[in-house]
């Protein structure tokens, strides 16, 4: 170190190490591209009138009280976030099992079960629609909203997988071997140190899963039943007459209502930390 | 012994759940693909023929010859680049925007992720109608654009393939963030703080220890991104003015409107074929760079 | 494996609290209709008048509701398919009979809708809404206001319309169009005419802004096209917000197409299906749905309590000289719907 060179303080360096140059701001751009149809289409669900794709028509709520009105709708928003979690719960528990076993030394079939356990992406879903329709009716099924919670947990699981899948790729192994070693059980090991590390990617897994679910729209269609028809599919039903800003309502009132429950299921998770 | 059964039982569920809902029933189609069409639509049980797979290359001219027809081929071709460039594209936003979050404070980060996934709580329909409403004439992106001076006049963006750009990059962002904050969250920071301690700037770090250690999370978000993709038609439809078929229009209509299911059966199944080789030669690359114990 | 067995327990429970409300079997009836296509006073009034509770889902296109039958996914009571999806669906045995022409009410049925080509006995079915797709064009958008009423308008346009033009996505509206403009049959199996008639939309497809079956009346009333191929129903409310444009019947014919109520095998309540089958052919009945779908009924008697503004639009009522232009929509053999695809394919690829 000579003399005229400027040796920055330590401290300020530290400060500057997290902020990769760019990131910042097309993060903003992107949280920015994000929320602004978000905002349009909150603020079209108070436009007074009759089509979604109208320019505005001056402010009112009539939609809204259409919501409440309009029992198929209401119906249809029921059946979704029913289905959506059952096949969330269902698929990321799957998924969160098939993930440790994967994970670590690879073994002779892996490739294949991976493959298998990412198929349910790759089949375009009009025709795995099909397919499970008919499969469903040769074997007896009856279709409704189990039957749709059958077909959806399939898709959910490729979903979750892949975060906790990715996650558990980077955890030290040397962690839950030693934890293995030493006094811990396979399951507890498993529960005290492995389940938390995991944690994010099976959120993350989940939260994929549930979204998926709930804007399924062509494998809904062709394994509901009578009186089981999900929100996405009421909706698409509407478009060549005419989608109302009722739409926008309503997915305006599930947009706040997921919200008000992750809120609430983090505050709750923060406090068994 | 004991870790073998383990393995299977963590594997039971998922290879059962996928093997019977998804695997029988598209071995079902492979059969459907394989059948006569039904003359209004459906197939006829018993009778079998490759026509379908025959359709998708070649078509009879008028004097009943076979002559070989690309239609089929140039839409398979227009939904690969179009998934490939959205690939691409979410790759670029998004990567930077995972970054970003991954290193803020850890309060922050689940609450930002959980911003980024917010609007797709959102009806699909919905979401590609508030973009035509943006993007139409004198919509808001027009009135912004004119506010802040850059254009004179309305400019033609809805109905081009720009605005399927925008919406289908917009569908599938948050698809391609999660994967890669997941990722990027669980590296150890040590080894980056070690590049920078050896005299890396930003961009060394990234480069030599961010971008491999991540990598899982860019291929996950790649297939999360490119798959789905191919398949996607609602937005081209809507923002793209319906003027070209995708993929899954095709295939959509061929149980509809052209009531030919083992065309649309053997379609789906080239298109998985495709998909298969692209995803082995991929998995065989990455294994070569994966990351070493 | 404990977690997962709670996680299909808590599934199935769920599913088990989610069966229709209504699950009477005797006094209920499953309703699958296209969105937004049935007055809910009506079907209130029919639960009033027989006690039957009614449940509602939609679908969007002949084409999937047919595809969802011939799968084997039935379990509706009553369905609407338009002509010729009806009679394939009586081809394919996929309805009941319903024997309309012994029921109360139908004695009211306009002809020719009593005796359509698709099911000429009404063995099978009643008819509801009838509609027609002609072309709309905003009148303040092209010089000397007016256009001449013939399809050349559409295919062949002026420079006025170029780039500001709508069409269906319908193959077989847009492909029966075009055979009426160059005078082929819309059931054209000829494969010369159907080159021309892809030529004439290949060239027609650089002046055309959009192809979609959705949102017409929003794209014209907002002005984004100027010019549309548009049935005739979704012109009327796109009048009420734009009352510029026009409804055009080209002289070389015109869509002219019927939705139909039928009973799906498989229905588990046939005999509700029939008093609601029966229930649509009333005047008054007749025009409630007229009056919400803003398209034209098949029941004599209803004009009366048709809105006013329904009854003075031409495009709604027909006028007299209009009427020979109307031709209605056939289904076509498989040679013909072949080459429909071909002519689509090849125009979208």
């Amino acid at each position: 170190m000579n003399g005229s060179t400027l040796v920055p303080p330590v401290a300020p360096q530290r400060l500057d190490l997290w902020r990769f140059p760019l990131t910042r701001s097309v993060a903003i751009a992107a949280f920015v591209y994000l929320y602004v149809p978000i905002v349009a289409l909150v603020v079209l669900s108070f436009s007074a009138g009759d089509s979604s794709l109208a320019r505005w028509e001056g402010f009112s709520v009539r939609w809204y009280i259409e919501v409440f009105n309009n029992s198929d709708m209401l119906r249809a928003m029921r059946n979704s976030l029913i289905v959506a979690s059952a096949a969330t719960v269902a698929g990321t528990v799957i998924a969160t099992m098939g993930a440790l076993a994967t994970s670590g030394p690879r073994f002779r079939l892996q490739t294949a079960i991976e493959a298998m356990i990412a198929l349910p992406l790759i089949v375009p879903d009009i025709v795995a629609g099909i397919a499970i329709l008919l499969f469903f009716v040769l074997v007896g099924v009856p279709l409704g909203i189990f039957s749709i919670m059958l077909a959806h947990t399939v898709f959910a699981i490729p979903f979750a997988y892949l975060p906790i899948r990715a996650r558990l790729a980077g955890l030290d192994p040397a962690l839950a071997e030693a934890a293995a070693d030493l006094y811990a059980t396979p399951s507890r090991s498993f529960r005290r140190i492995v389940l938390p590390l995991i944690w994010p990617g099976i959120a993350a897994g989940a939260m994929l899963a549930f979204i998926s679910s709930l804007g399924d729209v062509v494998i809904s269609y062709f394994v509901s039943g009578p009186g089981a028809t999900t929100l996405p599919v009421y909706v698409f039903g509407m478009v060549r007459m005419g989608v109302t800003p009722a739409v926008n309502a309503i997915s305006t009132l599930l947009m706040l209502a997921s919200v008000a429950i992750l809120t609430v299921s983090y505050l709750l998770g923060r406090r068994f930390q | 012994m004991m870790a073998v059964l383990r393995r299977v039982g963590l594997l039971a569920p998922s290879m059962v759940t996928i093997g019977v809902l998804l695997i029988v029933p598209l071995g079902l189609m492979a059969v459907v693909s394989t059948l006569e069409r039904g003359s209004t639509g459906g197939v006829v049980w018993g009778r079998h023929t490759a026509d379908a797979y025959v359709q998708f290359l070649f078509e009879r001219d008028l004097l009943g010859r076979l002559v070989v027809n690309t239609d089929y081929l140039h839409i398979f071709g227009r939904s690969f680049a179009l998934a490939a460039i959205t690939t691409v594209v979410t790759l670029i936003v998004g990567y930077p925007m995972a970054l970003w979050i991954a290193f803020q404070p850890p309060r922050r980060r689940m609450l930002l992720i959980f911003i980024v996934t917010v609007p797709f709580w959102t009806n699909i329909l919905v979401r590609n109608y508030a973009w035509i409403l943006l993007l139409r004439n004198d919509g808001v992106i027009d009135w912004m654009l004119i506010k802040l001076g850059l254009t004179s006049h309305p400019i033609d963006v809805l109905y081009t393939p720009f605005a399927t750009g925008i919406g289908l990059t917009y569908s599938f962002l948050p698809y391609m963030v999660l994967p890669i904050y997941v990722s990027l969250e669980k590296l150890d920071r040590r080894l980056i703080e070690a590049a920078f301690d050896l005299g890396a700037d930003h961009w060394r770090a990234f480069r030599r220890v961010i971008l491999p250690l991540s990598l899982p999370g860019v291929i996950g978000g790649a297939i999360l991104v490119f798959i789905p993709g191919l398949g996607a038609f609602i937005s081209p439809e809507l923002l793209g003015g319906g003027k070209s078929m995708m993929i899954g229009s095709l295939i959509q209509q061929q149980f509809g409107q052209s009531r030919n299911w083992p065309f649309g059966a053997a379609l789906a199944f080239v298109l998985l074929v495709l998909v298969l080789l692209a995803l082995s030669a991929h998995t065989a690359r990455y294994r070569g760079h994966g990351v070493r114990r | 494996m404990k977690r997962f067995a709670l996680a299909i327990g808590t599934a199935l429970l769920l599913s088990s609290f989610s069966a229709p409300a209504g699950a009477d079997e005797e006094k209920a009836l499953l309703l699958f209709n296209w969105s937004n296509y049935m007055s809910p006073d009506l079907l209130k009034h029919f639960e009033e008048e027989t006690g039957i509770k009614v449940t509602l889902d939609t679908y969007d296109t002949n084409e999937t509701m047919l595809a969802k039958l011939q799968a084997g996914g039935a379990g509706y009571d009553v369905v609407v398919p338009t002509g010729p999806t009806l009679q394939q669906m009586i081809t394919d045995g996929l309805v009941l009979k319903v024997d309309a022409s012994t029921m109360s009410n139908y004695k009211n049925v306009k002809k020719p809708f009593d005796h359509p080509s698709f099911d000429p006995d009404r063995a099978y079915s009643v008819p509801y809404m009838w509609g027609t797709t002609g072309i709309v064009y905003d009148t303040t958008k092209v010089a000397g206001g007016k256009i001449d009423d013939t399809w050349k308008e559409l295919f062949e346009p002026r420079p006025d319309f170029v780039g500001k033009i709508g069409m269906l996505k319908d193959m077989g509206e847009v492909i029966t169009a075009a055979a009426y403009y160059l005078g082929f049959d819309q059931c054209t199996e000829k494969p010369e005419e159907a080159q021309k008639i892809l030529e004439l939309l290949e060239k027609q497809k650089p002046a055309v802004k959009i192809y979609s079956a959705e949102g017409t009346v929003d794209r014209v009333a907002g002005g984004e096209v100027t010019m549309e191929h548009m049935w005739n129903g979704s012109f009327h409310r796109a009048h009420a917000k734009l009352p510029t444009i026009v409804y055009v019947y080209p002289r070389e014919g015109v869509n002219l197409w019927g939705d139909n109520f039928a009973v799906p095998k498989g229905a588990k309540h046939p005999e509700n299906a029939k008093l609601f089958l029966n229930f649509i052919m009333d005047p008054k009945n007749a025009a409630t749905a007229s009056n919400f779908t803003g398209y034209n009924n098949a029941i004599a008697g209803s004009e009366q309590y048709l809105k006013e503004d329904l009854r003075d639009d031409p495009a709604f009522n027909t006028p007299e000289s209009m009427i020979s232009r109307l031709k209605q929509t056939r289904l076509c053999s498989k040679a013909a719907l072949d080459l429909r695809e071909k002519i689509w394919t090849r125009l979208l690829r």
